[in-house]
């Protein structure tokens, strides 16, 4: 007699603390081997292309830290960079600085809390603890630049929207010196760890051929081996003028993405450093009265400063027609925005092509023929975050 | 090295009678084209040696409602190889019904279900053709330019029937349009009320 099966269904999410967020996996289970998976997205859309159509180009920043809410100021930084291209303003080599500063500081926030939740979902609780303590001192100075320790409001076209408070450089600084010193602890913790590397060597493999097939970017293609980074290949801001390597990994499995993330925190602190050091003194933001607000204290004096002020925070500025495709290298890959604007203040079209999105995608091919244990270890080194999926 | 210009001059030779309009701008290629022949284009710069277009980076839709072509098509394709970004576009109608490239980039599958779910355009040959940013029985395209920025249903819990229930939007205050090319003039909503509230007493 031929025995029969059956596949179960199980509902992984939307209500899972693996599932990093609000993620509905439908899983297809022959016994404990997962034979389909069908990811249901959607369930944090919020519909910010739209809202972004409706707003002027000054309004429309705060939404772009609501899309990767643990890396707001990259986000921020693709939009900034696209009206700056579009008007062709030049950007003050301090804001530039500044920018590339904290695009930084969003890049080890970002994987910081990967890394550590990652860990979490394979079983280990230390990293996240002693991870969130870092983290919460990189907010202090997200904070005390721009006011919130999350959603940073912070890049302007044309530069950022104040200098950087005094001290908080030394304070960067002191970070930049102690740091390395936490990631080699995360290290001691997860590196060689057996049960970390059991659950992580050789899981979720992504071929070299995979990654273009599959619209894969940022840490998911340079752990399968591919040195691509944007930061070095289409450099923006002053990219150029800093020196850091670029992690690669060899096997393409989540254990190695691991290790990518790591070695790219190490770099960041590095490139974090020569900004300090770099840095000029100088205006933080365009001087062109047309597309940044004047000085508080000009106000007062001249009228063409108090002309300026009143048509930027009623109308804005408006932007000629073009159509623009700009990218940055997010924490999680490649990040871009496709702006169509329409000579109006505000944007006609503008598309956010999210790393996620497409990272997401590949997960019923990722996970087919793996252990039901191995869905969240795949989904965490994804490193999936619904605010940029959903939009 | 291969420059935009020369990958410019390569596909208006290769492709002479396919290629609408073609520009080099913000260090991308621009190229717009016929619905019709968009496969065979797309095919051409993946596999050519010179091109190798091998990633789709995205697709998404322009709603222009007074053109006659209402809908226009974006793809946006990096080349790794030769560090190069290109730019399709082609108009469509309302209601053509357009190929798929699910068969040639696998990452094309969700962006159409975008595609889909933003702006009802439809896709051939599509494997799964559902919904997915959206609710699961939501009806209208939210980003065509005729969809209101409110929505035209909101859920609430209903104490009633014990469960989540949809109503039309209910707002609280009229949704403020701020007319900021004008901001001499103050708010249209305003006017609008006061101009009601006129009527009423007369």
């Amino acid at each position: 007699m031929e025995k029969k099966t059956k596949t179960l269904k199980l509902n992984f999410g939307p209500q899972h603390p693996a599932a990093h967020g609000v993620l509905r996996l439908i899983l297809e289970l022959d016994g404990e081997v997962v034979e389909k998976a069908d990811p249901h997205i959607g369930l944090l859309h919020r519909g910010t292309e739209k809202l972004i159509e409706n707003k002027t180009y000054m309004q429309a920043v705060p939404y772009f830290d609501r899309l990767d809410y643990v890396a707001p100021m990259n986000q921020e930084h693709a939009f900034a960079l696209a009206i700056e291209k579009i008007l062709k303003i030049e950007v003050p080599i301090r804001a530039q600085f500044i920018r590339v500063m904290f695009c930084e500081i969003g890049r080890i926030l970002s994987h910081i809390l990967n890394i550590t939740t990652q860990a979490l979902d394979v079983g280990a609780l230390t990293p996240s603890l002693w991870g969130f303590e870092e983290r919460e001192t990189l907010m202090t100075f997200y904070e005390r630049v721009s006011g919130s320790r999350l959603h940073a409001n912070y890049f302007r076209a044309g530069g950022v929207h104040q200098d950087l408070p005094r001290g908080l450089d030394e304070d960067i600084k002191n970070f930049c010196t102690s740091f390395p010193k936490v990631i080699d602890d995360l290290e001691t913790l997860l590196t060689d760890n057996r049960i970390f590397k059991q659950r992580n060597v050789d899981i979720g493999i992504v071929t070299k051929e995979d990654t273009l097939d599959y619209s894969f970017s940022g840490v998911m293609m340079r752990g399968s081996g591919i040195p691509w980074d944007l930061r070095k290949s289409q450099p923006y801001d002053c990219y150029d003028q800093v020196n850091f390597k670029i992690p690669v990994g060899k096997n393409g499995d989540c254990y190695d993405r691991y290790l990518c993330r790591i070695e790219e925190m190490r770099e960041s602190v590095s490139i974090i450093k020569q900004c300090l050091s770099l840095m000029p003194k100088g205006p933080i933001k365009s001087l062109d009265g047309k597309i940044s607000p004047p000085p508080k204290n000009e106000i007062k004096q001249s009228m063409e400063a108090l002309i300026h002020h009143f048509k930027l925070f009623t109308e804005g500025y408006r932007v000629e027609k073009d159509e623009i495709y700009t990218a940055v290298e997010a924490p999680k890959g490649e990040f871009g925005i496709y702006l169509i604007s329409d000579g109006s203040n505000k944007p006609y079209k503008c598309k956010i092509r999210a790393p996620g999105f497409s990272h997401l995608q590949a997960m019923d091919y990722l996970i087919k023929g793996h252990m039901l244990a191995d869905v969240p270890a795949v989904l965490g080194s994804l490193d999936i975050v619904f605010g940029e999926v959903d939009r | 090295m291969i420059t935009l210009a020369d990958l410019e001059k390569k596909i208006n030779s290769e492709l002479t009678t396919k290629i609408k309009e073609s520009k080099i701008k913000h260090e991308q290629v621009y190229i717009d084209l016929d619905i019709k022949d968009l496969i065979g284009v797309i095919l051409f710069l993946k596999k050519n040696k010179d091109t190798k277009f091998r990633q789709l980076i995205d697709i998404t839709t322009v709603d222009y409602p007074e053109s006659p072509k209402r809908f226009k098509m974006i793809y946006l394709f990096l080349s790794h190889e030769f560090n190069q970004r290109i730019v399709i576009s082609c108009f469509i109608n309302e209601n053509e019904v357009i190929p798929s490239l699910t068969k040639i980039f696998p990452s094309a599958n969700w962006m159409e279900r975008e595609v889909f779910d933003m702006y009802g355009v439809n896709f051939k040959d599509h494997p799964d053709l559902r919904r997915i940013l959206t609710d699961y029985d939501f009806e209208g395209h939210p980003l065509r330019k005729d969809f209101p920025l409110t929505g035209h249903t909101e859920v609430r819990y209903s104490e009633d029937e014990k469960k989540v229930i949809k109503e039309p939007v209910k707002l609280e205050q009229n949704y403020r349009k701020f007319d900021y090319d004008s901001p001499w003039e103050g708010t249209k909503y305003i006017k609008e009320q006061s101009e009601k509230n006129n009527g009423k007493k007369n």
